[in-house]
């Protein structure tokens, strides 16, 4: 995306004080995302948890698309929505979905874990501010074929300046496979 | 092949979402008009085939010819008491049926029931036959229907019970896996139209239907449809005889009947994306575009659209009437063992001779080739099956006897074991002529 990006930054003459409707609603959908991002790691019912992560990717999907990147947004719902987060239900019923409270929800690291949140949290957003500063990015009216998310772009982007990552994510995927097939087989055996 | 297959469908979208606001509010009341009159038309339809099948009479009671049935049953389900249970989880209970309708109907909206191309003229303004259509329609008709899982997940969660659980676990794990087969099959498709937006798609098959040039994609689709919409012979979630109703066991009234629909909406909107991706679309079928020039223009197009839905629905039925539900580890072997592998094997082919065209090398029959081999293979995957089950009986004859009574219970056989012989009377048709059994009868008599 950065080329898309660099391509288009040529604009002057925003202000953050005078947001357009869709900036208004791009920080709207970013705060419900925060808010459904905080209440899956903070509630104690498993199941709520899996819906508020729900929320928040489905939120993201709303966020790419008012960037008018269709192609993510879709994959987005698609992937995340309907195979990660079904997945995770699918694995919480298959071993235990109480209804109501879980009282051993609540971890003994929670502490730890929300100052290394906080951490990782406030150096990505420093990282992301301090790379995009004042950069603008257009986008082009919808209808126009050249848009910067759309699935063309997309594609000449990620084969052509991201393949290596792609490609090492792909192997990361297999080894996670190959790893789920060795745990299945060693508690067949055992059993 | 001739040229126009060999290109990349050119995609232009640029006639869409230029209709005016009253344009748009009258064909998203259509687009919603249309399924749900469709689901009342289905319902009486699939009751009346059904029964024709079973030798019944079916509905018979409610207008002419029972076509009244399913207003009859709307009513009634309305008025019927409205259960919440109370081991149930509330809010989830009460919003599982919400989320498994609404995305339903989002998909219609990139449907396209005619030309793209400003044929039809409403009020004055000349316009296309489509609420609206995307870059990536496809993609947006499977994350609607990937949402739709949700709702059906969820209530059986919700309700607090086992039976609904399982049939959510089941719905799960069904949906997810015949979903891969599916996008499968999508691809097939994408690699020779070069878009993902249906009306590129239908346009690329203006001179030959992708179930001819991709009959092995078509197959797949259509077995895989029917997994999603959890019809028969695929309707494990809510198998009457293992889990009483399955997920909606909890259900009544209002909530139930947003299921149904539900469903039968997934049916006409899979139907659809069918007819888009291999019949043709909104395209006459081949006798009538020969000697009918009008057939593809103007108002036509709706009503070959609507036939071909109205086909697929039918073959639902005809599934539903005629095959047994399978066996949950039968049908999960079906979509792994099965379904993937051949659906994985058939893109590959399918890529390679599109990159090769497009490089220039010509096949004039390259559909036989590509056809005839996976032919082979499936017939020696079929073989290789059927060998192998033979051997299974075999090896598990010479068991122990059976004690159904070993457990303190009667229970029955497992596969493999045998019952001990039932003692009984010798036939008497075997061992005496017909004329000494009348004999016999009129002796007793």
């Amino acid at each position: 995306m950065t080329a898309a990006l660099a391509a288009s930054l040529s604009s002057q003459g925003h202000s953050f004080l005078s947001p357009t409707g869709v900036e208004i609603v791009f920080v709207l959908v970013g705060l419900a995302v925060l808010g459904a991002a905080v209440l899956t790691v903070s509630t104690s019912q498993l199941v709520h948890a899996a819906l508020w992560l729900v929320v928040a990717l489905g939120g993201l999907a709303i966020e790419y698309l008012l960037l008018t990147a269709e192609f993510i947004a879709w994959v987005q719902v698609l992937i995340y929505l309907g195979s990660v987060v079904v997945l995770v239900l699918f694995g919480l019923m298959l071993t235990r979905a109480p209804i109501g409270r879980s009282p051993d929800a609540d971890s003994g690291n929670r502490w730890v874990a929300l100052g290394l949140a906080v951490v990782a949290a406030g150096t990505l957003v420093t990282l992301v501010v301090d790379a995009f500063r004042c950069t603008w990015m257009d986008l082009p009216a919808s209808g126009s074929t050249s848009v910067n998310g759309s699935t063309q772009a997309n594609g000449e982007v990620l084969f052509r300046y991201w393949v290596l990552p792609f490609e090492a994510l792909s192997v990361l995927l297999l080894a996670a496979l190959v790893g789920a097939i060795v745990l299945s087989r060693r508690h067949r055996e055992e059993g | 092949m001739s040229s126009p297959a060999l290109q990349l469908a050119t995609e232009d979208l640029s006639v869409f979402g230029v209709d005016p606001w009253w344009l748009v509010v009258i064909k998203a009341v259509f687009c919603f008009a249309f399924l749900v009159v469709t689901v009342l038309i289905a319902i009486v339809w699939e009751r009346k085939v059904v029964a024709w099948m079973q030798l019944r009479i079916g509905p018979n009671r409610h207008g002419p010819w029972g076509m009244l049935q399913s207003l009859a049953d709307g009513v009634k389900l309305a008025l019927k008491e409205d259960l919440v249970v109370t081991a149930s989880d509330k809010v989830v209970f009460i919003l599982a049926p919400v989320i498994s309708a609404i995305p339903a109907f989002l998909a219609v909206a990139v449907i396209p029931f005619g030309p793209a191309d400003h044929e039809i003229s409403i009020f004055g303004t000349r316009t296309t036959m489509q609420l609206t259509d995307l870059p990536v329609a496809l993609l947006y008709i499977l994350a609607a229907a990937s949402v739709g899982i949700y709702g059906i997940v969820l209530a059986g969660w919700a309700s607090g019970s086992t039976y609904p659980l399982l049939g959510g676990v089941r719905s799960a794990a069904q949906m997810v896996s015949y979903e891969i087969a599916m996008g499968l099959s999508f691809a097939a498709v994408f690699i020779y139209s070069g878009s993902m937006s249906t009306s590129a798609i239908v346009d690329a098959q203006k001179h030959t239907w992708f179930v001819c040039l991709l009959p092995v994609s078509f197959v797949i689709y259509v077995i895989s449809m029917v997994g999603e919409t959890n019809r028969a012979p695929f309707d494990l979630p809510e198998a009457e005889g293992e889990l009483v109703g399955g997920f909606n066991t909890e259900y009544s009234s209002l909530k139930f009947a947003m299921f149904m629909l539900a469903e039968y909406i997934n049916m006409v909107t899979v139907s659809a994306v069918a007819s888009i991706l291999f019949l043709g679309g909104w395209r006459a079928p081949w006798p009538i575009s020969t000697f009918w020039e009008g057939a593809n223009h103007g108002w036509w197009p709706l009503l070959w659209m609507i036939v071909k839905i109205q086909l697929l629905l039918f073959f639902f039925i005809w599934l539903r009437g005629t095959l047994p539900r399978l066996r949950y580890d039968q049908f999960m072997k079906l979509g792994w063992k099965v379904l993937i592998p051949v659906s994985l094997v058939w893109l590959v082919m399918v890529a390679t001779f599109r990159a090769l065209r497009n490089k220039g090398y010509s096949f004039g029959t390259d559909v036989l080739y590509v056809g005839g081999a996976v032919v082979v293979l499936l017939l020696l995957s079929i073989v290789w099956d059927m060998t192998r089950k033979r051997e299974e009986p075999a090896a598990a004859s010479p068991s122990e006897a059976f004690d159904p009574m070993a457990g303190g219970f009667p229970v029955p056989p497992l596969p493999g074991q045998q019952l001990p012989p039932v003692p009984r009377r010798r036939s008497r048709t075997t061992s005496q002529s017909v004329a000494a059994l009348k004999g016999a009868d009129e002796d007793a008599n």
